[in-house]
């Protein structure tokens, strides 16, 4: 055939590639739904779902077919646009950010040397999504939620930044490949034990997650921005905050604990392991610590998150140039 | 500030640790309809009406059960025997309302009206829960094997006059003691 070109292939090889990862990065998002509460299950001396399929496992599908059943209400009273639009931002943004992740040395969809600035972006973006969802309800206490999530999601994302300048430094690259390549020797977790503990946290509060969850806090907001949604929209926020949580733990996987290199094991599995412990990780966090105070949390942020940040860089900054050979 | 950041970062990575541990813990929950459910033998649940040891119905229809009823789903009507016993002529409960807190088995003077371990009633129309005489009557004593009120009541009754009964004294006639 003519038009199979090499490039044609090559593109086609891409693109296949590209909707795998999406696939993927959606179904693992869904997965984590139902792996969760077995796991909180486990933790809390329960069993969680176990009824649907063995062990549960086609409990997702009980849920799938639930929620694509039911009413896709608007509220009379919402913004009609920006409602539907915000659930829309919240997923595509987060999905979107999966494209600078790199599986293994083959896989991955972008190698962009902005790599790590194109996440920063699409964290920015997620943002709206909330603003919007809260706001366009006309829902009181969805604004509050809403008015919550984006000043936390601000203040954590000052330092979230900061701290991943670190690695930028010893790596010396925004690109996601060249970063996993200098941790060939060293897992960048040592050198930026600091960068790791911040963006570890400032990463559960980007995407919301239990312990810095207060713009959704059940029990005083009823769920905050996304109390006026239903059916396959509250899904997408939903679904939306577990793949946020995969995109977190593949992040963290990349940039501290050095991607897809180990021993023995091939690359994605390598990966794959990490990111899966991580996620555990993620899910023990929200079993086992307290929603703290709004006010102690932005205090938090900026008074303990944002000084360590910045000493950390600082440090990093005067240790890259203590090291580095004369002259250059 | 260093040292209470210190501890709080130690005592939060505890309490992961010790979530974690629980991994390994006995899971405290029974897969109910798998498994059977242990009912201690004073569970309040079904509501029945038991019988005394002659067979006989120990109720005595004083309606104490149904004033007892925080709900009101007690109702029952008086019927009368020829030998003078009291018995309800028909007896229905409300399951639907009833709220199992066993005030009616705390109020009975009989023993009657007793809660038992079963709680698996379930039905599709809700009229199904209204349950009559002949739903809640059983044959046995249920928990109160020996009692028997006409026995103690120092009650006359036919076949069993004032004095009669196995602790009781004989009347006393009040006139003989006047002046």
């Amino acid at each position: 055939m003519s038009w199979l070109t090499p490039m044609v292939m090559e593109v086609l090889i891409a693109m296949s590639q590209a909707l795998v990862i999406l696939l993927g990065a959606l179904l693992l998002g869904a997965v984590m739904t139902v792996v969760e509460r077995r796991l909180l299950g486990l933790w809390q001396d329960r069993y969680g779902p176990n009824r649907v399929g063995p062990f549960g496992s086609l409990q997702l599908v009980a849920d799938m077919i639930k929620i694509l059943f039911k009413e896709d209400w608007i509220p009379p009273f919402a913004d009609r646009a920006l409602f539907v639009l915000a659930p829309v931002i919240g997923m595509a943004s987060l999905l979107l950010a999966f494209m600078i992740i790199p599986l293994t040395p083959n896989w991955g969809v972008a190698d962009w040397h902005i790599g790590l600035l194109f996440f920063f972006a699409m964290a920015g973006i997620n943002v709206y999504a909330v603003l919007l969802g809260g706001w366009s309800s006309g829902n009181k206490y969805a604004l509050l939620g809403a008015m919550r999530a984006t000043a936390q999601t601000l203040s954590y994302e000052v330092f979230m930044g900061l701290s991943l300048m670190g690695v930028v430094a010893l790596a010396g690259s925004f690109n996601m490949r060249d970063i996993v390549a200098a941790q060939q020797g060293l897992w960048f977790i040592v050198p930026q034990f600091f960068g790791f503990c911040t963006f570890l946290i400032a990463g559960v509060a980007v995407t919301h997650r239990h312990p810095f969850d207060q713009p959704e806090a059940e029990q005083e907001l009823a769920d905050g921005y996304h109390i006026e949604y239903a059916g396959m929209k509250f899904g997408m926020f939903f679904i939306g905050e577990y793949i946020g949580m995969v995109l977190v733990s593949a992040l963290i996987v990349t940039l501290f604990f050095g991607g897809w290199l180990g021993p023995w094991l091939p690359p994605f599995v390598w990966f794959a392991l990490k990111t899966a412990a991580l996620l555990v990780l993620f899910v023990l966090l929200r079993a086992s610590l307290p929603r703290p105070r709004y006010d102690r949390m932005m205090s938090f942020g900026w008074r303990v998150c944002l000084p360590l940040t910045l000493i950390n860089l600082l440090v990093t900054g005067a240790a890259i140039l203590l090291l580095a050979p004369a002259g250059t | 500030m260093f040292t209470s950041l210190i501890s709080g970062t130690w005592s939060q990575l505890r309490t992961l640790g010790m979530v974690f541990l629980h991994a390994f813990r006995r899971r405290e929950t029974v897969n109910y309809p798998d498994e059977e459910v242990y009912l201690p033998p004073r569970f309040r649940g079904r509501i029945v009406l038991t019988r005394d040891p002659d067979g006989e119905e120990r109720c005595v229809a004083c309606n104490l059960c149904a004033v007892a009823c925080p709900v009101d789903c007690i109702a029952l009507e008086k019927g009368e025997k020829e030998d003078g016993r009291w018995y309800p002529s028909s007896f229905r409960i409300n399951f639907s309302r009833c709220i199992y807190c066993g005030m009616c088995e705390e109020a009975c003077p009989t023993s009657a009206i007793q809660l038992t371990p079963d709680f698996e009633m379930s039905e599709y129309r809700r009229q199904d829960l209204v349950y009559e005489k002949e739903d809640l009557q059983i044959d046995g004593p249920g928990k109160d094997h020996d009692y028997h009120f006409y026995k103690v009541a120092g009650l006359a009754i036919a076949g069993k006059d004032k004095g009669q009964g196995p602790d009781e004294a004989a009347p006393v006639d009040v006139k003989t003691l006047l002046p």
